[in-house]
């Protein structure tokens, strides 16, 4: 078996492909299939209802309700209005419930045979998950600053400074970004929807909820406390508390909560990226 | 002279066990259509996969235009369209959206993509329906450009992968001209399908599978001499007279009649004359049809006379509404009232 080379012939109409990618152009490539899927990704939530409700309606609702319903039940001490406390565990609820639509999408694409199209494709493997969780960084950095404006107009000032608030913001959208390599794993381990969101949710949901996000830990019993503070979503929510609110409010150091916050975004990346990947290549 | 597709002694196993594919071999020539025939199940889909680089084959090689679809995949990829009934489109772009995005993902120049749309929107009859989501197309039309988003970068080697299974008959015959249009213009097509009507209206030579084997491989022409062109149904008031019929029509046919029931079936060459004589036969023995009809042969004929036995009627969830073969002395079938999404894999 020879691979000999194509010729077209005379009156057929010539393949509009270009020649493969070598070398420096393969990054390329890869970079603009990646851009391509995250806009496909990105149109997509824009016309898929839950997508847009859970991206936009929701963050705003939660801000609104905690600040004016539980906020007035809850003290944060150390000086500090409810709605200053609230923001940290409010944005890091809404990027961690998001993420359930990264696996949620993934596992669709599967389930409907995009994938398989993709696969047929000359486009770079990597582009597929890449894309996935390059929209969803996108959606989470939109999801912030809506609720940065709504938390504002509800009473929110910014008691560190911008700077502080842009760094905690930066914080939370890496560590957002590890959990989205974990979600894709989900997704592409449930074989459909329904089944990525069923196991999903109860990871998620302790994580977020037995934590700093909502309450000061004070008022939990001394083992829930030990779990809360310690827990990698504890863990950032104290780093971005620490930034956005200054160690005035915040006893301890801002750069041990935030060494420890990196430490906890880069590990994750590092087991849940690889093994996104390997899962990917082992999907058919 | 390079095949456009070849497959060599391809064998897949699903989890150790579930047997795809046990020793595929088939070529298809450059310039024309190849048909796989064959029941759900077959291991068709699965040819596919492996042709378009989707999977790994267990043993044997595959090559598309020469390139070998394990060891140089990108190569294949870059000259290969695939469409069908497990290559989905977006269904939240909209028609112009994905063939724009498919023409992207095969690094063609913007302007090239913009106006390639333009041009297969058109050809596809979707221009009216290219800035709508495809959450608002019938089935057809859906159909239709997944078939044109296979053809964005002017593939030299075309896979469908049964691309009418779930269309109503007016749909499917657009889809049949698409086809034929295109090899007018020098792709090769490998087209998978369980219509025998299908296989033989478009395909140049066809391949029959079973069970992950080539059974039977020919020009439709000649599987059909082979088959017995066209089939003699003759129903009788009893299953006992049935077998006194077929005795007595022993030798008219291509082939032996087989009896399935109180009916008849028996194979032929040339269905007018033979059917008078079948008449005559009968007559002389007092045995009065209480139907009598000829036929061309379906996919359940052509296995019947190739294994002897009829398509499975297995409970594979998958078959649902797929299996016209099964139904007994159905004609390829007129309409089959499912949609694509069978949600096998």
């Amino acid at each position: 078996m020879s691979t000999t080379t194509i010729t077209s012939d005379a009156g057929f109409a010539p393949a509009l492909s270009p020649s493969l990618p070598g070398g420096g152009s393969r990054l390329k490539w890869a970079i603009a299939d990646t851009v391509t899927i995250t806009k496909r990704n990105l149109i997509a939530y824009t016309r898929i209802p839950e997508s847009l409700f859970f991206s936009t309606l929701q963050p705003i609702m939660f801000v609104l309700l905690f600040r004016y319903v539980f906020g007035g039940a809850i003290h944060p001490g150390n000086g500090l209005s409810y709605i200053d406390f609230l923001l940290a565990g409010i944005f890091i609820q809404s990027v961690g419930f998001g993420g359930i639509g990264t696996a949620v999408g993934l596992a669709e694409d599967l389930q409907k045979g995009l994938i398989e199209r993709f696969r047929a494709l000359p486009m770079a493997r990597s582009a597929v998950l890449a894309g996935r969780t390059s929209a969803d960084l996108v959606r989470n950095v939109f999801v912030l600053l809506l609720m940065t404006g709504v938390g504002a107009l509800v009473g929110f000032n910014f008691p560190n400074g911008a700077l502080g608030f842009i760094a905690a913001c930066a914080l939370v959208l890496l560590f957002a970004y590890a959990l989205l390599w974990g979600f894709a794993v989900i997704g592409l381990v449930a074989s459909n929807s329904e089944t990525a969101q069923i196991i999903a949710f109860p990871i998620l949901f302790p994580l977020i909820f037995a934590s700093p996000a909502f309450v000061p830990i004070s008022q939990m019993p001394g083992w829930l406390r030990v779990f809360a503070n310690n827990q990698p979503i504890g863990v950032v929510i104290n780093a971005q508390r620490s930034l956005m609110l200054g160690t005035a409010h915040v006893p301890g150091s801002t750069a041990g909560y935030v060494i420890a916050s990196l430490a906890w975004s880069v590990g994750l990346l590092a087991v849940l990226a690889p093994l996104a990947v390997w899962r990917y290549r082992r999907s058919t | 002279m390079t095949k456009a597709i070849e497959a060599h002694e391809l064998r897949k196993t699903f989890g150790g066990e579930v047997l795809a594919l046990d020793g595929v071999s088939f070529a298809v020539e450059e310039g024309t259509i190849f048909g796989l025939l064959g029941p759900n199940g077959a291991g068709k889909t699965t040819a596919v996969r492996i042709l378009t680089t989707i999977l790994a084959p267990d043993a044997g090689r595959g090559f598309v235009l020469g390139y070998d679809v394990v060891t140089q995949a990108e190569h294949v990829r870059s000259v290969i369209g695939l469409a069908g009934q497990y290559a989905a489109v977006d269904e939240n772009l909209t028609g112009r959206e994905n063939l724009t995005m498919i023409g992207r993902l095969n690094h063609l120049e913007r302007a090239v993509v913009t106006k390639r749309a333009i041009e297969l929107l058109d050809q596809f009859g979707l221009t009216d329906a290219g800035d709508r989501p495809l959450k608002t197309y019938s089935g057809g039309m859906r159909r239709r450009l997944d078939v044109a988003a296979a053809l964005v970068a002017r593939p030299k080697v075309l896979f469908l992968d049964e691309p009418t299974t779930g269309l109503d008959p007016q749909s499917r015959v657009d889809v049949w001209a698409m086809i034929d249009h295109l090899v007018g213009e020098g792709t090769s097509v490998l087209l998978t399908t369980q219509y025998l009507e299908e296989a033989d209206t478009l395909a140049h030579r066809i391949a029959v599978v079973d069970h992950g084997h080539v059974i039977a491989e020919g020009t439709p022409a000649q599987l059909k001499a082979d088959l017995g062109a066209t089939v003699l149904d003759v129903g009788l008031a009893s299953s006992d007279l049935a077998r006194r019929a077929a005795a007595v029509l022993d030798s008219v046919g291509a082939k032996s009649p087989t009896v399935v029931g109180n009916m008849v079936e028996l194979p032929v060459d040339d269905g007018p004359r033979v059917a008078m004589e079948v008449l005559r036969l009968l007559d002389q023995q007092s045995l009065v049809p209480t139907t009598f009809r000829i036929r061309e042969p379906s996919l359940d004929d052509v296995f019947l006379a190739l294994t002897g036995k009829r398509t499975e009627t297995d409970d594979d969830e998958a078959a649902d509404g797929q299996s016209d073969g099964k139904r007994r002395g159905r004609r390829a079938p007129a309409a089959v009232a499912t949609t694509s999404d069978g949600g096998s894999r």
